[in-house]
């Protein structure tokens, strides 16, 4: 269920196909589109459906708008554009027209992260995971392959209320088969391990997995966690996580002083403290270039993680010993 | 009165600046060819002929401003800034790789002559307006050119900043549609009809002229009436073709946003001629 397959593909690929397939099985599924549906892969959809399909052109906040009055009058109204406009272009929108009112609204934003590649730092999405984080009433899923991503989706359209769903643009290892299922609000133990937990979003799941490989080989056991629901976050995961390991990495391809660190953070810093180390992005924005690239200048990378995982576990044994003398 | 001289050097300038946003686009595997190529004599007519500026003193306070809105087009923009003086023309081929001052989507203070960041469509004339503003407060007599995606106008800030311009009487103003009727996914008139424009822009307090954004000749003089045009804002809307010069990508949503082959770019080049 979890071997490593040499299969690529981009989680954004799931999009328009698995609507599709909703559609066919009787889901009131309509899609509200701003002139990126090649990118995100919604006009497939259109193809299929095209009097269920709405494109408003370049106008986000409109996007919201006409979706919460599709999800009043009972559609699955899904949405979509990249990272960058959505939540950041029509925030103010979601935040009054989605969360405050609990619509069936569901948000489907592509090309996150820095591996949007060459585009540069404008399509480059490395703070929407804050944004709609910080919004109440909000489910936010960030799958790790197609796989996790087709089934994201499918839980979206089934379950009530607001949803966003980030996917990327590169093709990326495939990680999980049919038989995976994914839970919604649970983290995904990937890899059990007693030394120390990485916990991973997205791109970085994959890369979290080979880290744990290469730990292996110098005696460190390595637990692995998929986080991909982010909101609400499995606190209990994380607390079992510091417990049982006493050491954790995040890595994630977002900030990490507004992402999952800091979030992760907040909920091992006051029920669990143990020592922590984030990989993700700096305070910083990225540039144009090839996204592996990419990942590999902002340390986004299995390399970092090792490094990381040494570093926390040798503050743990630190304490520890610190403990035994004291 | 435009010389046929001016418009024989600018046809002339028009065809380099063309070739090289061909081949910076095919060495950078990427990018956005159609909204570039249809913006070419827009920038050259401005660049090349009214534009008050110097490529060697980049940040003179008097300069006059071209903001590029669509910054999806930047590489049109880095062409003609090259072809001015402002950076090497084989730097161009750096364009969107790791390391290169050349990002994917326009970036203030990255090249000299970049005047703004770009990339969310928009933005760039609520920025102009901005410019105006100050230079009235500071007694300065620039003015501002912004250029625009029909696309574009679908958005709300647009139509926030066409409202804004016209109040505050900023005649210094020119906005240029590159009306080519293509956005990113499909035609702007089966997507989300922005037409009537000139009627939609005349009511909202602008001064409007349409023109063919391919001839030079009625640009500049599009250009020369703003400039007597007095407590209002012009809007240009020049009529375009998507992918102009390239037969196989003129007025075809397919090349928007991605590089030709090798193979494509040298039928491109030999299009578009020496
Ligand atoms: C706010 C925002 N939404 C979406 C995009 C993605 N996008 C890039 S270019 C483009 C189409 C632009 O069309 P138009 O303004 O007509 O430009 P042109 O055809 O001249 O290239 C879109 C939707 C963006 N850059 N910004």
């Amino acid at each position: 269920m979890t071997a490593v397959s040499p299969a690529l593909a981009a989680t954004r690929e799931a999009f328009g196909p698995t609507l599709i397939r909703l559609a066919k099985e009787g889901l009131p599924i309509v899609v509200v589109d701003a002139d990126l549906g090649a990118s995100t892969t919604a006009r497939k959809f259109r193809d299929e459906y095209p009097d269920r399909f709405f494109s408003v052109g370049i106008a986000e906040q409109n996007m919201i708008g006409i979706s919460c009055g599709l999800a009043a009058a009972g559609k699955v109204a899904f949405c979509s554009t990249f990272g960058v406009f959505l939540p950041g272009r029509c925030f103010d929108q979601i935040r009054v027209s989605v969360a405050q009112t609990g619509l069936n609204v569901k948000m489907v934003a592509s090309h996150g992260g820095i591996s949007v590649g060459e585009d540069g730092i404008s399509a480059q999405s490395i703070e929407d995971l804050a944004i709609i984080c910080s919004l109440p009433g909000v489910w936010v899923i960030v799958p790790a392959d197609v796989e996790e991503a087709r089934q994201a989706i499918e839980t979206a359209a089934r379950t009530p209320g607001p949803f966003y769903i980030r996917t990327g643009r590169p093709k990326i290892p495939v990680i999980y088969d049919d038989t995976y299922r994914f839970q919604l609000g649970k983290a995904h133990l990937l890899r059990p391990g007693s030394d120390v937990t990485v916990i991973a979003l997205g791109i970085m799941v994959h890369r979290a997995l080979d880290a744990a490989t290469a730990l292996e080989q110098e005696g460190i056991d390595c637990r692995v966690l998929n986080m991909a629901t982010l909101r609400p976050l499995d606190e209990e995961a994380i607390v079992a996580a510091a417990r049982e390991t006493g050491a954790i990495v995040t890595a994630e391809e977002h900030l990490i002083h507004s992402g999952m660190a800091a979030m992760v953070s907040q909920v091992v810093g006051s029920k669990c403290p143990v020592p922590m180390g984030a990989v993700g992005m700096r305070d910083q924005y990225a540039e144009s270039g090839r996204w592996e690239e990419l990942l590999e200048k902002y340390h986004l990378t299995a390399e970092e993680i090792v490094r990381q995982v040494k570093e926390v576990m040798a503050r743990k044994q630190g304490a520890r010993s610190d403990g035994r003398s004291g | 009165m435009v010389t046929t001289d001016t418009i024989d050097e600018l046809t002339a300038t028009a065809k380099r600046i063309r070739r090289s946003i061909i081949t910076m686009l095919t060495e950078a595997g990427g990018g956005h060819p159609g909204g570039s190529l249809s913006a070419v004599e827009i920038l050259c007519a401005l660049y090349f002929d009214v534009l008050q500026h110097d490529p060697k003193r980049p940040d003179w306070p008097d300069r006059d401003r071209f903001i590029l809105s669509k910054g999806h087009a930047v590489p049109v923009l880095y062409a003609t800034l090259a072809e001015a003086g402002y950076l090497p023309v084989e730097e161009l081929m750096t364009l969107r790789k790791l390391g290169s001052r050349l990002q994917g989507h326009s970036k203030i203070n990255t090249v000299p002559g970049i005047e703004m960041s770009a990339g969310s469509l928009g933005q760039g004339l609520s920025y102009g307006i901005g410019q105006l503003l100050a230079g009235r407060l500071d007694g300065r007599d620039f003015r501002v050119y912004c250029l625009l995606g029909d696309g574009e106008c679908q958005e709300g800030q647009t139509w926030e900043s066409f409202m804004c311009a016209p109040f505050h009487q900023l005649d210094r103003l020119v906005a240029i549609i590159d009306r080519n009727g293509v956005q990113n996914d499909w035609f702007v008139n089966e997507t989300m009809e922005i037409d009537p424009l000139d009627a939609k822009l005349a009511a909202f307090g602008w001064h409007v002229i349409s023109v063919d954004g391919h001839d030079l000749r009625q640009l500049l003089d599009a250009l020369e009436e703003a400039k007597g045009v007095t407590g209002r804002p012009t809007a240009i809307i020049a009529k375009t073709v998507k992918g102009k010069g390239v037969s196989f990508m003129e007025n075809n949503p397919a090349w928007h946003g991605k590089a030709p082959s090798a193979e494509q770019m040298e039928q491109a080049l030999a299009e578009i001629g020496e």
